[in-house]
């Protein structure tokens, strides 16, 4: 045993050498530079300067404030809307690919990883070109007599969803795509041979098998959106603003740093902790 | 009394005929096996039983009603697929009860169905275990009882012990028969493995390319196959080419006493198991050979010859293992176990 002992110590070493460079790189992309934003959210802000490091909590309670509370429920609502909305076209829009033949497949997985290619602010302005009354559908519409005048569909809220939605889909299906494609199709057809209707099959059986696919990609779009800060911009009122549009405000026009950065603390904390939601209600299903 | 009768049962994919006109009477209580190699058809003519392929033309008749148009969660059968199914998502008491939750049975029913199940499956104790904890073997189990949960009028298993390894397959098998016999239920079973059909069938319906080559006992099948295809499959042999001669037969100019072609056959192919040749010394028999290799099993000792008919394998019993590579040797062909293949009799 003990001539054994080091030997595996630096076995172990060797094993743990290659996690030594993503260790690194997160220290110094993501631990350092949240170190130093919860040490900003908790200083005082100079106006007309930038912040001094005085310690208090005070970014923090007048976040606590009924505006700011009814803009985070506003932006946690709108990303739990875009990830309901990507999973409830996504799940069977995913499915019915993994159904066609694989030459049918790759052109629409293409198409998909076309559109993560474009940035954000295409996306917003062509949206919103796409909705205005003087060149967008409604126009089409009016020309189809479908409706009798061009109405201007942006800014607004479902401008947002839509325009949120659009950029969030390609992540849910590329997310769901591997477990749906792993699908074993014998588990619908054992559910039939075991007397359940095609429909109840679905229900009880494939849905409960893919479970934690559409788990993770609604935790995953509803993290992805709850940093959007362009669209609701481009494409909503100030109403329709979210938490990440007021951090850059506060960031960038108000030069309010320590508040910025409390309330971005507060955007990471959340969607760690429902990163962490997903990897719990993973063991539980492996272990279930 | 017939439990499950195929009548003309084609199945064809666009240009691609998977089953060609089947005729098959499965008789209540039996059990059957459907062998072939893969591509062979089995597979599908199984799913159209189970009513997840629809026949293109052809009646399935179950219990004297047809049931071609019949849903497949509407028939009762029980099916064990080749990847198990087993629900990932449920416990393993949960994927046995499945079928009577279904069915709307009480819990009460359900709880006592499971623990007799796994008690018919040797498995028992293991309701609240997760499927993923389960071995290959034991899975396989579950598996059976799920289908057999609702006591089927009709038990189908697709390739049910492929994953599993050699010996706990050969288990099985014996195990599967045994649980068959124990229930009297109808039972058919699509195999590649020759092994696997005969430990376990009544009778074996062979098949290649889409059509029924010889259905009969297994015993039958190995010492009167239909064909060329159906004895090359059905265990090892050795195919060769005999002609007719006054009176009797040659092979490999070698004259085989009590050999006789059919009328009219100048030439023809022949089939004879490898324990139907006696290696003899030197000039005792008419067919001279070479010893190749030797094959010693154990249980049996192979001998790979090279004649003038080209490679024959002999068996001979086990301890005689006498011969050297290089030996030179004679071969006599048991004429009572020959099978004569008359020229079109090949599929």
């Amino acid at each position: 045993m003990s001539a054994a002992a080091p030997g595996t110590k630096a076995g172990g070493w060797r094993e743990q050498a290659p996690l030594i460079f993503p260790a690194l790189m997160l220290l110094a992309f993501f631990v350092v530079p949240f170190g130093l934003m919860i040490a900003v959210s908790l200083f005082e802000r100079v106006a007309g300067g930038f912040y001094q490091p005085v310690l208090t909590t005070a970014n923090y309670a007048r976040f606590l404030s009924l505006f700011f509370g009814k803009i985070l429920v506003f932006s946690l609502g709108l990303s739990a809307l875009v990830s309901a909305l990507c999973l409830i076209v996504g799940a069977p829009f995913t499915y019915l690919l993994t159904k066609l033949r694989r030459k049918w497949q790759v052109p629409w997985l293409v198409a998909m990883l076309a559109v993560l290619s474009l940035s954000e602010v295409i996306i917003g302005f062509s949206w919103s070109t796409l909705l205005s009354r003087t060149a967008g559908l409604s126009n089409l519409f009016v020309s189809l007599g479908l409706m009798d005048n061009p109405d201007a569909w942006t800014p607004g809220f479902f401008a947002v969803l839509a325009g949120m939605t659009y950029q969030a889909f390609p992540y849910a299906v590329l997310v769901l795509y591997p477990s749906f494609s792993r699908l074993d199709p014998s588990l619908a057809e054992a559910a039939r041979t075991l007397g359940a209707s095609p429909l109840r099959a679905f229900f009880t059986v494939i849905l409960p098998a893919l479970r934690m696919a559409l788990i993770a990609t609604f935790i995953i779009v509803f993290v992805f959106a709850l940093g959007a800060y362009l669209l609701p911009q481009l494409l909503g009122r100030p109403e329709h603003w979210t938490l990440s549009v007021l951090i850059t405000d506060q960031a960038i026009y108000q030069s309010n740093m320590p508040f910025a950065a409390a309330m971005a603390v507060f955007l990471v904390v959340t969607s760690l902790s429902l990163v962490l939601l997903t990897t719990t209600l993973g063991r539980k299903g492996r272990a279930a | 009394m017939s439990a499950l009768e195929l009548a003309n049962v084609t199945k064809r994919y666009g240009s691609v005929l998977a089953v060609d006109d089947a005729v098959l009477d499965v008789p209540a209580g039996s059990f059957v096996c459907l062998l072939g190699p893969s591509g062979c058809g089995k597979t599908t003519l199984m799913r159209m039983i189970a009513g997840l392929e629809t026949p293109t033309a052809g009646t399935i008749r179950f219990n004297d009603e047809t049931i071609n148009e019949r849903p497949v969660h509407r028939r009762d059968f029980g099916m064990v697929f080749q990847s198990l199914a087993l629900f990932p998502h449920l416990s393993v008491g949960e994927n046995i009860a499945y079928p009577l939750k279904i069915r709307g049975r009480p819990r009460a029913e359900r709880d006592a169905r499971v623990v007799e199940l796994l008690d018919l499956v040797r498995l028992p104790g293991v309701a609240d275990r997760s499927v993923a904890q389960l071995s290959g073997g034991q899975r396989q189990r579950v598996a059976i009882a799920r289908a057999l949960a609702v006591s089927p009028k009709l038990f189908l298993l697709d390739e049910p012990l492929s994953a599993l390894d050699a010996k706990l397959r050969e288990a099985m098998q014996v195990e599967l028969r045994q649980l068959q016999e124990r229930l009297g239920i109808t039972t058919i079973v699509v195999t590649h493995d020759q092994r696997e059909a005969m430990t376990m069938a009544d009778t074996i319906v062979v098949m290649k390319g889409g059509r029924i080559q010889q259905m009969d006992r297994p015993i039958v099948i190995y010492r009167r196959p239909a064909n060329a295809f159906v004895a090359d499959f059905l265990g090892q042999t050795n195919l060769l080419t005999a002609h007719a001669a006054d009176g009797g037969a040659t092979i490999a100019d070698a004259p085989v006493p009590g050999l006789t072609l059919p009328a009219g056959c100048a030439t023809a192919e022949v089939s004879i198991r490898p324990e139907d040749v006696s290696v003899e010394r030197e000039g005792a028999a008419p067919l001279p050979a070479t010893v190749e290799f030797v094959r010693d099993m154990g249980s049996a000792v192979e001998v790979y010859l090279a004649t003038a008919a080209g490679r024959i394998v002999a068996q001979r019993a086990a301890g005689r293992n006498d011969l050297m590579v290089g030996d030179t040797v004679s071969l006599a062909l048991d004429p009572a176990a020959i099978v004569v293949f008359p020229a079109g009799a090949t599929a």
